[in-house]
């Protein structure tokens, strides 16, 4: 038998922070891509959005502890799916990470996003320990190795970077013997861009981009920073304007509907716009936080913080990157950029924080 | 259904369900997310808050350019409004040095064929320019230059290159009238920190020589610009304004092309110079330099190698010889002494000088060029026969002053101020002349060799043509000019001569053409009364030859002539430099009168027909407007 579940139970203000934020992105996006070939992406956005709210209210209704049972099986049908991409995928700019469905092209490193979530909770979760001892960290680093190693030979090194916070924010949680140890792993997670920013020299960068992800211009990369900047700076504070940025206009901008699309939105909407959008994201990271200090057990902490930890991540090095604080990493800024594959994926872990929180009202 | 987790994993040990256990590192997860956005918004403070005009310049940069609208320079124009220098439109490579990357510097080269060193120099030289300036890196592309700019002009190559057509000089073929026009290049560093050139910048085209520099302002025009919205693909999307350029001014010469080609081709083959004017006005028809250079190697840039072969060419193309070479002027001078000597009193009807071929004056022997002697010479077979033994004695009786005075009075030993830059001034001597120079007195032995043009006596084709241009119209002299209908002319110098003394001057050099015995014969031309003079000039001392100092050069061939005679059109002087005799420079200027009259004729001929068929009314092509009615309308001006 299967619980009902109400639609007034699931998490309203996450709801209204998340469709906030789609609608300034569907609307960026419009006033991006005007005139171009992209024209018609801002409804199609619309319509993943849609999806979205779809998808989350189905894997809302499924309960958690189900899907953290199948979590290696799901984890298997990543592995195979990644393989799959590497062997018969769809290449464009360079790298090979969609695989085509007639209409659309699904690109499956981001659903396995969701995967290393519920593997990681399950596995954690599993533990009988207190702590996670030295060798259960490695099997479970292993385990998120594996596909981040697979994502990297797309080559894709942002999306496979994404796995290692959720990996990060787990073993924390979890507690960990050398807690030392521990403090300079999220460090090195969060911060490492941050080193990478003002430590390395570029010719380092480069050679070290080059070296892990061969697809990845330096040049390019420098391009598209300094073009972002001037978007961000010609923003100042009240912005230009919806569809009134020249540096998006006249397409200075690299790509202003999905990777730079924080960078189009700040030249057209300035530092208000700006600073209204960082707090919607704050407030949605916190309202997840809070469903994860209310679940009710470890799991479900586990999968709430995940996916915290991960739209964290994305935050972070994309925005950072839009404001030349991050490497060019080209990784999507969540419910903002263009793309159905990363919205429904985010769409997913929303999802699974409200199945989360719905867990609360069963018994 | 189970609500213990319990049961859910079955055959799995269960731990304690406690969420709160990790609520510490939530919490530091929770700060943690604080600073991170704080981290972010002081990116976003940074650029949009503390420094946006910064970053609203640099999008502005990026989508605002300025192209130049180059201004053609001014056509010159012949008398007869026949294009002597046309402008051709062609590309230029413009780089615009705000977004320059140094490493795009030697492919860019390489892609164009431009030596790289020669193009880093040229970008450093323009280093104190302001940055949004352009400069132009290479005229006149190719088509395989513009493909390879096209190709290559994209922002992820080089978005530094920009195209725009210009108007580039178009000289005639075989540097004809090279020195008359003169030619433009790009200014100098020297050029720029001189007076003359302040109102321009580097990159500047400017006249270089001869009328294209002392007419440069007013042919130069002014530049326009365009200020245009381009996308991330240097395509432009918006016109945001246009300054259009104005085009520079024709201007009209007095230059007589046909004379200048008939002149040129006289001059083929030999060094020299020939100056064609009209005596009435001071209108310059033919002004001829040999050898002359291209001067479409100058147009743009000169290349090195061009330009070390015109300096390192012992005959020195770049010399217009003009009005810049000083030669003793040799029995062409005669003229100007007999007038000397006929208005000092010394020469009457009744002067005689018999001619031994020789004469002692001041204890030494001076020759005349005739050994056998003239005889018995007066003042009119002295002109004709260029009796040098006639003049030395005129010359020791009215002194070297007087020679000086009438001299100068002709225009000789100073600069006749033409419309050209660099004249050369030649020397008339005088005792207050060596004074001044030597801080000598003069001795009368000296003044016998200036008798017959030689001695410290130098002057240029120019001032010689015009001297006689002068003399033959009676003592009026016009100042040479190159322009057209010039506003701010001088009026004529008038000499305080008696018409009778200009007369008996006129009527020898009659002779000198006309006569049996005169040298001149070779510039006669049936039906045209042509007045001449000859001369031959060491182009050394005497003294010197004599010393053996210095190696015997060939003499220079003078030929001055005007006519006709009585009502004269056009006044000639030619130099050919080693021609050796005078009488040998005559058929240049007879090749140059011939080519004037039968103009004449021509023209004259036409409008009578004109004028018939302007009796009955008529449609149809009028006869152009000639000059031949002209000259009658400046011919009472100049009486």
């Amino acid at each position: 038998m299967t619980h009902y579940r109400s639609i007034r139970d699931i998490d309203w203000p996450l709801m209204i922070y998340t469709l906030l934020i789609c609608a300034m992105g569907i609307l960026q996006i419009f006033s991006a891509t005007r005139d171009t070939v992209w024209e018609d992406a801002w409804w199609k956005q619309a319509l993943w959005v849609l999806a979205g709210f779809a998808l989350m209210w189905g894997i809302a209704c499924i309960d958690y502890h189900t899907l953290l049972g199948h979590a290696y099986v799901l984890y298997g049908i990543s592995l195979g799916s990644l393989a799959l991409v590497l062997a018969f995928g769809r290449q464009a700019f360079g790298s090979r990470r969609w695989i085509a469905f007639p209409g659309f092209h699904l690109q499956i490193s981001e659903f396995v996003k969701t995967v290393i979530i519920l593997l990681v909770a399950r596995y954690l979760t599993d533990l009988k320990a207190e702590r996670v001892e030295g060798r259960e960290l490695l099997k479970l680093g292993g385990l998120v190795l594996v596909p981040m190693l697979l994502v990297m030979k797309q080559p894709d090194l942002g999306t496979a970077l994404t796995y290692l916070p959720v990996l990060a924010i787990g073993v924390v949680l979890a507690g960990l013997r050398w807690q030392y140890l521990a403090v300079i792993a999220v460090v090195l997670v969060l911060v490492l861009p941050v080193g990478w920013n003002y430590v390395l020299k570029d010719y380092q960068k480069a050679r070290l981009v080059t070296f892990l992800d061969p697809g990845q211009d330096p040049q390019g990369s420098g391009y598209q920073v300094i073009q972002s900047k001037i978007a961000v700076g010609a923003g100042g504070m009240w912005g230009k304007g919806v569809t009134q940025g020249s540096q998006t206009k006249y397409r200075f901008l690299p790509v202003p509907h999905t990777d730079f699309i924080f960078s189009a939105f700040s030249e057209e909407h300035g530092f208000l716009g700006v600073v209204v959008i960082l707090v919607l994201y704050f407030v949605l990271l916190m309202q997840i936080v809070q469903n994860a200090q209310t679940a009710p057990d470890r799991s479900g902490m586990y999968v709430c913080m995940g996916v915290c930890a991960l739209l964290l991540f994305h935050i972070l090095v994309n925005i950072g990157m839009v404001v030349g604080r991050m490497p060019v990493t080209g990784i999507p800024l969540p419910l903002m950029s263009y793309g159905g594959s990363n919205i429904l994926s985010f769409f997913v872990m929303l999802g699974l924080v409200n199945s989360v929180r719905l867990w609360r009202f069963v018994s | 259904m189970p609500n213990n987790p319990d049961e859910r994993f079955p055959g799995k040990p269960v731990l304690r369900d406690d969420p709160k256990f990790a609520a510490g590192k939530i919490a530091f997860f929770q700060y943690a997310t604080v600073g991170i956005f704080l981290f972010l918004i002081s990116g976003f403070w940074d650029l949009q808050v503390r420094n946006p005009e910064f970053y609203n310049e640099a999008a502005e940069r990026n989508m605002i350019k300025s192209l130049p609208i180059l201004a053609p320079r001014g056509k010159l124009l012949d008398r007869d409004g026949r294009v002597i220098v046309d402008n051709h439109s062609s590309y230029s490579l413009i780089l615009s040095r705000e977004n320059l990357k140094q490493e795009h510097i030697r492919p860019i080269a390489e892609g164009l064929n431009i030596d790289y060193d020669r193009l880093a120099a040229r970008l450093k030289h323009f280093d104190a320019r302001p940055k949004y300036e352009p400069i132009i890196i290479k005229n006149e592309l190719t088509q395989a230059e513009l493909s390879f700019i096209e190709a290559h002009r994209d922002p992820e190559t080089f978005p530094e290159m920009e195209l725009i057509q210009a108007k580039h000089r178009l000289y005639p073929r075989g540097g004809l009238a090279a020195h008359v026009i003169g030619y433009v290049g790009e200014i100098s560093e020297s050029e720029l920190n001189s007076p003359e050139f302040i109102k321009y910048d580097q990159g500047d085209v400017i006249g270089k020589a001869g009328i294209e520099r002392q007419y440069n302002d007013s042919l130069m025009g002014v530049d326009g610009q365009r200020r245009v919205v381009v996308d991330n693909r240097g395509r432009e999307r918006e016109v945001l304004g246009v300054k259009e350029a104005i085009p520079g001014k024709d201007l009209q010469l007095t230059l007589d092309l046909d004379l200048q080609v008939v002149a040129e081709l006289a001059m083929q083959g030999r060094t020299g110079a020939v100056v064609a004017l009209d005596p009435r006005n001071g209108e310059v028809l033919a002004m001829v330099s040999t050898p002359a250079y291209d001067p479409n190697k100058f147009a743009g840039r000169i290349r090195a190698e061009d330009w070390k072969e015109l300096v390192k060419n012992p005959d020195n193309p770049l010399l217009d010889r003009a009005i810049q070479s000083q030669f003793a002027p040799g029995s062409t001078f005669k003229p100007v002494m007999a007038l000397a000597g006929l208005e000092s009193g010394v020469v009457d009807d009744n002067f005689h000088i018999h001619c031994p071929g020789g004469a002692s004056f001041y204890g030494r022997y001076f020759k005349c060029w005739q050994k056998k002697g003239h005889g018995n010479v007066d003042l009119h077979k002295g002109i004709v026969q260029s009796c040098d033994v006639f003049f030395y004695n005129v010359g020791n009786r009215i002194g070297i002053d007087k020679i000086a005075e009438y001299a100068t009075m002709a225009g000789l030993g100073q600069k006749t101020g033409i419309d050209l830059p660099n004249e050369a001034q030649g020397v008339v001597p005088s005792s207050a002349w060596k004074m001044r120079n030597f801080r000598q007195k003069w001795y009368a032995g000296e003044t016998i060799s200036v008798s017959i043009g030689q001695g410290a006596l130098t002057v240029t084709p120019l001032q010689m043509a015009s001297a006689i241009g002068g003399l033959a119209m009676g003592g009026v002299w016009y100042k040479p000019h190159l322009v057209k209908n010039a506003k701010d002319l001088p009026p004529p110098h008038v000499g305080k001569i008696d018409p009778a003394n200009a007369m008996k001057v006129i009527q020898g050099m009659y002779g000198v053409v006309n006569e049996a015995g005169g040298t001149g014969g070779r510039a006669r031309l049936p039906g045209i009364r042509v007045c001449g003079k000859t001369g031959s000039a060491q182009r050394i001392s005497n003294e010197l030859a004599k010393s053996g100092g210095g190696h015997q050069m060939k003499d220079n061939a003078w030929f001055v002539a005007f006519a006709p005679c009585e009502a004269p059109e056009i006044a000639i002087a030619t130099l050919w430099e080693g021609g050796e005799h005078g009488m040998l420079a005559a058929p240049i200027a007879r090749d140059v009168l011939t080519a004037y009259f039968d103009k004449k004729a021509r023209l004259q001929r036409a409008q009578a027909v004109g004028e018939m068929k302007n009796g009955v009314p008529q449609i149809g092509p009028t006869p152009p407007e000639t000059p031949a009615s002209e000259p009658a309308a400046t011919e009472e001006a100049g009486d």
